[in-house]
Order: C-alpha cells, then sequence, then structure tokens
C-alpha cells in the first residue's frame, strides 16, 4: 500500500458501495481532484491524482486499470499512457509521474490518506 | 617441402577455389601458383551489368587488392598458359614462363557462344563476357542508337538491360520461341517478356540470323524468314563455350561437345589434373551458372587440403531465382516438366504473375516449379522439392493466396522511411530493434522504440512489420492479445462463444492471468458485444474509454455527441431541434465527415441530459464513440440526382438502420452512391455500394485514414436483397475472424487468398458457414437498443456521470475560449508536461 512520511489525515469520501468494481471514480479531498480505484479482483484500493500529467486534463479516474506483470497500473483515457498505482511512475516509458495516495476502508467508508497541511 | 599447385583461370570459381584452399589450410601445403588470363584479379561476373551504372570495377572485386599477396598466393595476371606437358608436369604461359607442378587445376571457365552466320567480323559486333567486353561495346556505343542483343538467356538479358542502361534502344533476339528455354516454359516466358518489354525492351522471338547486313560496320540483322532488323550493333550472349582448348590439345580427355571430362571428385583422365567450374564436363553436364562451379571448388579444395578423406561432387540442383531487369524469376527442380508429371499453373497477366508447379503424377511431391514476377514462394518450394515432402492435400495453395499487400508494401518501404511520425522512428530503427533481439511483441517494440506511443496511427504498421521480420527469422509469431491471454482475438471469441463466457472476469479466470489491461479488457467488451449484444453498459469497466462513457472524449476531458442522422438526410424540424440543443447546453458544432453533426464540449455530467434531449426528440445514438457500425453517407441518387441510376439515399438509410450500434473489431464505415460518379466515396469505406443500371456493385475492405485504401469488388449487379445478405456474411466474417483494432482492408489484406477466397467463402459458401453468420448477425439486428436510452432510464447508470464521487460539483479545471464565434477548450501547454 501506499505510504507517506507523516502519519496521514484520513479524509472520508464516499461508502465503498459507490465505487464500481474494478473501475475508479474522482474525489474532492480538500479541493484537490484524487483518483480512487476499486481494484476488487486483486481485493486492493488505490488513489493517485486525477490529472494527468501529460496533458493537464483531469481525467485519470476514467482510465481502464489493469496490470503490468503483475504491477497494479491504470492507463489514461487520452492517450493509453499507463502508470504504476504504487509508485505513481509512468510505465510506458514518459519521465513524469503521478502522484499516489494511501487508502484505508473503514466500517464500508473509503478513507484517503493526505499529508498534514 | 611443399608441392605445387598451379590453378588456370582466374574467374569467379578459380577464386572460390583459392579461399577455399586458403580456409582449410593448403597454404601450409602448397606452394599456390594462380594464371588469370585479363588483366585484372577476379570479380564478379554475374553483376557485370552493373559496370555500366557506376563505371567502377572496384564494387565488383571479390577481393582485396592485396588478398593473394597477404595469403602468400601467387597472382600472375594477363598470362594464360599456353603450352602443358603432362610427363614433366610443366606449363609454359604466355610470357614465356615455365612453371612446374604437381597438382593443375583447370578453371579456365568458358568463353562465349558465336553462332556461324555471315557478317559476324564486322565492326560493331561484340561479346559480352569481360569488363574489356563492356568498355569496348561503351566507346563503340557512343555514336549509335540501337543495339540488338543475340540470346535471350539469362546472360542475354543482363546484356540487355545493360543496353537499356547506357540509354539505347534495346532488342533481344531469341532463336528459340521462348526466354531463358533451359528454364522457363511458354506461358512464364510470355509473362516474362511483357514485363521486360513494358520496361522498354523489344523482344523478338524465333528468329534464326541469316547474316549481319553492313559494310564495314554492322547495320543490322537479316533472318532467316526474310525479316530485318534495323540495329547498329550487335551484342553476342547466346550461351556459352568452355575453355577446353588447351586441355584438349594436350591429351586431356574432353567431351564430344566440349568440356573436360571430370568424375566425382573432379579429376580429370591425367593424374594429377583437375577442372572445375564451366569448363568442367560431369555427367555429360555443363554448369554455366556460377553456384556448382562453387560446390565444385569446395570439394575439390577439400580433398587437396585433406589427404585420405574425400567428398565427392554430385552435381548440383540448376534451382535458381534472380531478378532479371527488376523482375523476380525463379526456376527449379524439373522446371519444364520433361518428366511425366502433374503439372498446376497460376496466370495472371494484369500483375504479370506466372507460377507453376511440377507435381509428381499422383500429386504427392514437388518436381520442380516456375515463378515469375512473384517468387516469394520460392524458398518454401524449393525446401519442399530438395527435401522431397510430402504435399498438402491441396498443393495448388502453395501458389494462390497473395501475401499482404500491406506487408509488401511495408517491406518496399526504404529503411530510413519514417514509421512513426510521432516520434521520429523510421521503419529501420524499427527493424534494428527486432533484430537486436531486444523485443518480440509489440508492447516491447513500443518500449524500445517509443514509436506508436503517441496517437498510436502507426501501429498496425509496426505489428506488419513485427510478424513480417519475426517470420523472417524463423520466430514463431505469437499473436497473443497481451501478457494476460496466450489466444489470438479470433481464439477467444471461438471460446466466448462455445463456452459461453459472459462475463471478462470468466474470461481472464478461465483462460487468462492477471488482472487484464487496457488491451484485452476492450478485446473481449467487443466480443462479448458481437456474441450476445446486451447493452455496453453492463460491462462498464472493460469498454475502451469512449464506449464507457457512450461518448467521445476530447480535450480538457470533455465529450462529443453525435445523434444518428441515418443516410445524412435530416428535416428542417430535426435541424433545429439540434441546434436548439446545442444552443441550450452550449455545443460547439461541426459537420462531421460522415454527413452527420458533432455536438462538442459536453462536460461529463451534463451528457445524460442532453442525451434525454436528444432521444425525446426522436434521436439516438450514432454510435460514434465504438468500435462500432458508425455512419452510412449516401448521395441523393435518383430522387434528385439527374445522373442518378438508383435510390441510394433509400438503401443507406436501410443500411444503417439494419447495422446500427454493432460492435466490431474497429470502426466500420459505409456508404452507397447512386451512380458510377461515386459522390459518396463508398470506395473509401469498409462496405460501400455503388449503383448499376442492374442494381448495386458490392465493395469491401477500403478505408481512409493513415494507409487510404480503395475497396475491391466483392460481387457485382445484385439485387437489394442479395446485396443485403452478402453483407451480413461479410460483416459477420470479419467480426469473427479479424484480429483486434484490425480495420476490414488490413483484415482482407492479411487474409490468405485475399479477395478471391473472401468471394469463396461469401458468394460459394466455401467454409459452409453462411447459415451461421446470417442467424448470428439477425441475432444482432434483432436485439439492438439505443445505449443513451438504456442509461436515461436508468438513474444509477447516471449516478457514474458525476464528475465527483463525493460532490454534486462539475469539473472546475475546464476551461475554454471563444473561436470564431463557438466556445472550444484552451490549447493544452506546449511540449513541456504539467507539473503539480
Amino acid at each position: 500500500m501506499n505510504s507517506i512520511a507523516k502519519e496521514p489525515v484520513w479524509i472520508p469520501v464516499a461508502p465503498v458501495s459507490e465505487f464500481p468494481e474494478e473501475g475508479g471514480a474522482c474525489a474532492k479531498v480538500n479541493g484537490t481532484q484524487i483518483a480512487v480505484f476499486r481494484f476488487s479482483s486483486r481485493n486492493e484500493w488505490f488513489a493517485c491524482d486525477n490529472k494527468c500529467p501529460h496533458t493537464g486534463d483531469m481525467v485519470l479516474s476514467r482510465g481502464m486499470i489493469g496490470d503490468s506483470k503483475g504491477e497494479p497500473k491504470v492507463a489514461c483515457p487520452m492517450h493509453k499512457k499507463s502508470f504504476s498505482l504504487r509508485t505513481g511512475e509512468c510505465i510506458s516509458g514518459e519521465e513524469y509521474s503521478i502522484k499516489t495516495y494511501p487508502v484505508h476502508i473503514e466500517d464500508g467508508t473509503v478513507y484517503i490518506g493526505i499529508e498534514k497541511p | 617441402m611443399k608441392r605445387k599447385l598451379v590453378v588456370i583461370g582466374n574467374g569467379m570459381v578459380g577464386h572460390r577455389f583459392a579461399e577455399k584452399i586458403v580456409e582449410f589450410g593448403g597454404t601450409e601445403k602448397f606452394e599456390v601458383t594462380i594464371l588469370g588470363e585479363e588483366p585484372r584479379r577476379a570479380y564478379d561476373r554475374v553483376h557485370l551489368s552493373e559496370y555500366f551504372t557506376n563505371r567502377s570495377v572496384d564494387s565488383l572485386y571479390l577481393s582485396g587488392s592485396d588478398w593473394y599477396r597477404t595469403n602468400g598466393i601467387r597472382l600472375l595476371l594477363s598470362q594464360p598458359a599456353i603450352s602443358l606437358d603432362t610427363v614433366s608436369r610443366k606449363i609454359v604461359t604466355s610470357a614465356g614462363t615455365e612453371l612446374e607442378f604437381d597438382e593443375l587445376v583447370f578453371a579456365t571457365g568458358s568463353s562465349p557462344f558465336i553462332p556461324s552466320f555471315e557478317g559476324l567480323d564486322k565492326e560493331g559486333v561484340f561479346v559480352y563476357r569481360t569488363i574489356e567486353d563492356l568498355e569496348k561495346m561503351m566507346s563503340y556505343a557512343k555514336g549509335i542508337s540501337k543495339v540488338a542483343v543475340l540470346g535471350g538467356g539469362l546472360l542475354g538479358l543482363e546484356a540487355a538491360k545493360a543496353v537499356l542502361d547506357m540509354g539505347k534502344e534495346s532488342h533481344v533476339v531469341e532463336f528459340a520461341s521462348r526466354l531463358m528455354p533451359r528454364q522457363l516454359d511458354e506461358a512464364a516466358s510470355a509473362i516474362l517478356k511483357s514485363k521486360i518489354e513494358s520496361l522498354g525492351v523489344r523482344i523478338h522471338l524465333q528468329k534464326e540470323t541469316k547474316r549481319a547486313l553492313g559494310e564495314s560496320s554492322f547495320q543490322g540483322l537479316e533472318f532467316v524468314d526474310g525479316s530485318i532488323l534495323d540495329v547498329d550493333m550487335l551484342v553476342i550472349s547466346a550461351g556459352i563455350r568452355p575453355r577446353d582448348e588447351l586441355a584438349k590439345n594436350f591429351g586431356i580427355e574432353v567431351g564430344p561437345r566440349g568440356g573436360i571430362q571430370v568424375d566425382d571428385e573432379l579429376r580429370t583422365n591425367v593424374y594429377g589434373v583437375y577442372a572445375i567450374g564451366e569448363v568442367a564436363l560431369h555427367k555429360n553436364m555443363i554448369y554455366g551458372l556460377v553456384a556448382p562451379g562453387y560446390e565444385m571448388a569446395e570439394v575439390l579444395a577439400y580433398n587437396l587440403c585433406s589427404p585420405g578423406k574425400s567428398k565427392q561432387y554430385l552435381g548440383s540442383d540448376l534451382s535458381t531465382k534472380l531478378k532479371l531487369i527488376g523482375v523476380d524469376v525463379a526456376s527449379f527442380g524439373d522446371a519444364l516438366g520433361q518428366e511425366e508429371h502433374l503439372p498446376i499453373a497460376y496466370t495472371n497477366p494484369r500483375t504479370g504473375v506466372y507460377k507453376k508447379l511440377v507435381l509428381s503424377p499422383d500429386g504427392k511431391k514437388l518436381r520442380g516449379g516456375i515463378l515469375v514476377g512473384d517468387a516469394d514462394a520460392y524458398s518454401n518450394l524449393l525446401t519442399l522439392y530438395l527435401n522431397n515432402v510430402d504435399l498438402p492435400s491441396e498443393p495448388e495453395r502453395l501458389i494462390v493466396g497473395s501475401p499482404s499487400e500491406e506487408n509488401s508494401a511495408l517491406g518496399s518501404l526504404p529503411d530510413d522511411a519514417k514509421i512513426c511520425s510521432c516520434n521520429n522512428v523510421s521503419k529501420g530503427d524499427l527493424l534494428n530493434a527486432i533484430r537486436s533481439g531486444a523485443c518480440s511483441d509489440l508492447g516491447g517494440l513500443k518500449d524500445c522504440t517509443k514509436a506508436g506511443t503517441g496517437c498510436g496511427g502507426c501501429v498496425p504498421q509496426m505489428n506488419s512489420l513485427l510478424k513480417e521480420e519475426l517470420r523472417a527469422q524463423g520466430k514463431v509469431v505469437t499473436e497473443h492479445v497481451c501478457e494476460h491471454f496466450k489466444y489470438s482475438r479470433q481464439e477467444l471469441f471461438q471460446i466466448a462463444k462455445v463456452k459461453g463466457i459472459k462475463t471478462f472476469d470468466e474470461m481472464v479466470r478461465s483462460h487468462g492471468m492477471g488482472n487484464g489491461c487496457e488491451v484485452c479488457k476492450p478485446a473481449v467488451a467487443s466480443i462479448l458485444a458481437s456474441i450476445y449484444n446486451e447493452p455496453i453498459q453492463k460491462h462498464r469497466e472493460i469498454q475502451d474509454t469512449n464506449d464507457k462513457y457512450l461518448a467521445n472524449i476530447q480535450r480538457g476531458g470533455t465529450y462529443s455527441v453525435v445523434p444518428r442522422i441515418p443516410g445524412g438526410e435530416i428535416t428542417p424540424e430535426k435541424l433545429i431541434v439540434i441546434g436548439q440543443i446545442a444552443k441550450k447546453y452550449e455545443l460547439y458544432c461541426k459537420i462531421t465527415g460522415g454527413q452527420r453533426i458533432d455536438l462538442l464540449g459536453a462536460k461529463m455530467d451534463q451528457l445524460p441530459d442532453i442525451w434525454r434531449d436528444l432521444v425525446e426528440e426522436g434521436f439516438e445514438s450514432g454510435h460514434a464513440y465504438g468500435k462500432a457500425m458508425r455512419t452510412v453517407k449516401s448521395c441523393v441518387g435518383s430522387t434528385w440526382c439527374r445522373y442518378g441510376v438508383q435510390d441510394s439515399t433509400a438503401f443507406a438509410i436501410r443500411i444503417e438502420e439494419r447495422y446500427r450500434g454493432i460492435r466490431a473489431p474497429h470502426k466500420l464505415k459505409s456508404a452507397v452512391s447512386g451512380c458510377i460518379r461515386e459522390c459518396a466515396e463508398a470506395r473509401g469505406k469498409d462496405f460501400g455500394i455503388i449503383a448499376t443500371e442492374k442494381g448495386w456493385n458490392l465493395y469491401v475492405g477500403g478505408n481512409g485514414g493513415v494507409n487510404p485504401k480503395h475497396a475491391v469488388l466483392l460481387a457485382a449487379d445484385l439485387d437489394e436483397e442479395t446485396c443485403v445478405k452478402y453483407m451480413d456474411r461479410f460483416i459477420m466474417f470479419y467480426v469473427r475472424t479479424a484480429d483486434k483494432l484490425t480495420r476490414t482492408s488490413a483484415w482482407l489484406e492479411q487474409l490468405e487468398g485475399g479477395i478471391d477466397y473472401l468471394k469463396d467463402v461469401i458468394i460459394n459458401d466455401r467454409l459452409g458457414i453462411n447459415k451461421d453468420l446470417e442467424a448470428e448477425m439477425e441475432s444482432l439486428v434483432g436485439s439492438y437498443v439505443c445505449e443513451w436510452k438504456d442509461v436515461i432510464e436508468d438513474p444509477e447508470k447516471q449516478k457514474k456521470y458525476k464528475h465527483f464521487i463525493n460532490s454534486g460539483d462539475t469539473d472546475p479545471t475546464v476551461l475554454f475560449i471563444n473561436e470564431r464565434g463557438q466556445k472550444r477548450p484552451v490549447d493544452w501547454p506546449k511540449k513541456e508536461a504539467v507539473v503539480n
């Protein structure tokens, strides 16, 4: 799971049931757009920036998730650039990367961990 | 003390012999001397005609200038041997040099055969054999314009090419009734003749020459049939004569029609004297080709260097493949069918292709064959022939079925041709990456070269190149969908159908691995849609992004909406409604290339509302977002147009409504034109229909895009019902068998047997599947639902279009500017990535 140096602040986002299985949705967390993915087939959750670093468009939550040699990833819907959901690194060979966030589920609610302001 | 080895002759075979002696360590054992008659060391006589173009012998030399010296071989040029004493074992050269020998090799080659008719002593008559011959020809040719070559064999045609390259009018005169009479039959010759003639060489067959005309200089040829060929220069290339005169004069046995008699170890009747190459007569054969000479050179060099062990020369296969004046010609085995045999031949005068198989009488073995114009099958056929392999039950398939046009087009591109223009990757870059072994699949190739990672338009070409190159390397070409499935799309289609698999999850668990990705998920989604035709929102998360949102994602993450306007026909009322809706949601309007109206700039959360308004006014989804049937363009046809011969608009509407929403491996476009003027551009479509006086012509496999392609005729003058039936079969056959993201044009090119095979399947039911194809199509047509309607009737489905899961806000980052009176998204930041 994703880690953050300092102990994160957990922000509740929405009930688990509102997220599509094997898909993503965008959450507004303290004014930031964060893509949250419910990776049911791996029984894992991931979160990252919603903004594609290639075009700047707020679209990553609409991307398709999957894996590349076991590494969980999301492919941007604009040009299919793939990013690791663990590290945020671009795995289609580009320099740029995205920020990832830890996800925590408690009592049927999805929480995103962000750094203390 | 070293033994003395003397070689007479420094042609191609003599040189190869020297190389092999060096390779086998023979220079330790022998003191080697080579005599050459010509003033220069061995050069490539096969490519002699190149001398006309580059005028340099350097590129023709077979060795560097000090090769002989470095290897301790004495090379005496311009010194033919003139006498020989086999008892005292000495030869004398033209310079008077006396050379002793222990072993003597004749590699004297051949001289041009000179036919016997009067007048050959005139100025302007040449033979074609050495560089000196060429130089004389070139200097004489300066003042003349028309040249005849006597001899229509391999060498003669080469010479004719040389004449053409000199910029002269080129004629070939052949005694026999066909070109290359030893390799080709009449039909092959006819094809080759027309090809060569189209390049500007004039061919005269069945011409027996009576005499050469002219006073002191050559002025033309008179033939036995009384005709006259008015030319100013003659090049004789009518066959070869072994250079056996020295041997014959000094007691070495020669054949009745020339050539030094040798046994299987290339030995003559005199101990320690051998012959190789074109001068050697082995089992009554003189080989006028270089390859057999090379084989002889190797056998003899080996035997001389390895006493006690001996190899045998057992004769050569006369198979040849070459490019003659730019035309591929290959011939192998019993090409002319001299034994009892079963011939199968394919002739296509239009493309200039002739292919013939000579089979054993029972049809099971390949005995020989001829290929003209397209010799791609040569290596495959030669393997079958040389290994005496049992043939498949339909051996004709070995020569029918043409390889993909796109592949061969790709093959003929130069290495610096740009394939990926986004990342500036050339064909050579791709080939290097594949050949280095670094990438053996498309993903790897993208990673290595970056090609195909921009707009992706070059991916089909990358794929073809990859497949072709891997095949050329003899590697198995995997057509796996991606790392998650070791199956092709076609195989997955069958698996889904046979096993009744209805979800991606089931598919990946039972036949795949991992979690899937953006390649296999949409491929499986398309397969499921083609088999079951359930509303695709049921499998929303495996749809490609446009299918997932039933709209086309555009810059800024906004969407465009295209309602269906079948055949491009629309009432004023409906036009007004579209305008009102566009105005209500502030959408940018644009007429599409497919005769519809695109409404751009919708935010994701607006989509269900826009659709609701459109559906209420009688519109439905136009599937502009899908790898699916798109639009059917039409002209106004006979209802309005003074030239129209059929009602193209009505037919286009019928077709669009029949096939609307059908999912396919790639998008499908169609058009109907009301007459031959083709205003609807039907031949630029996956399937297009053009009206004739008698009915409809159906064309398939066209597209615009990266590689524009005209559709080809599948069937002509069809009535409407038959046309629909053929379209049903064609579409379903494509949907079943095409690879993922393959347009019909690429699919058709890759289809073994091409359009002829497709006709056989669609029209003659070659595979016996037409009933199934029609039934499958009926089921798709019958289960159509408007995908927009499906969403606006279900509040649960509409939730997915909110921008935020935890807020009703819309995306505040989407910005528009005004241009020409409408709004459009702001430009993307230039080049540099956006940093948070």
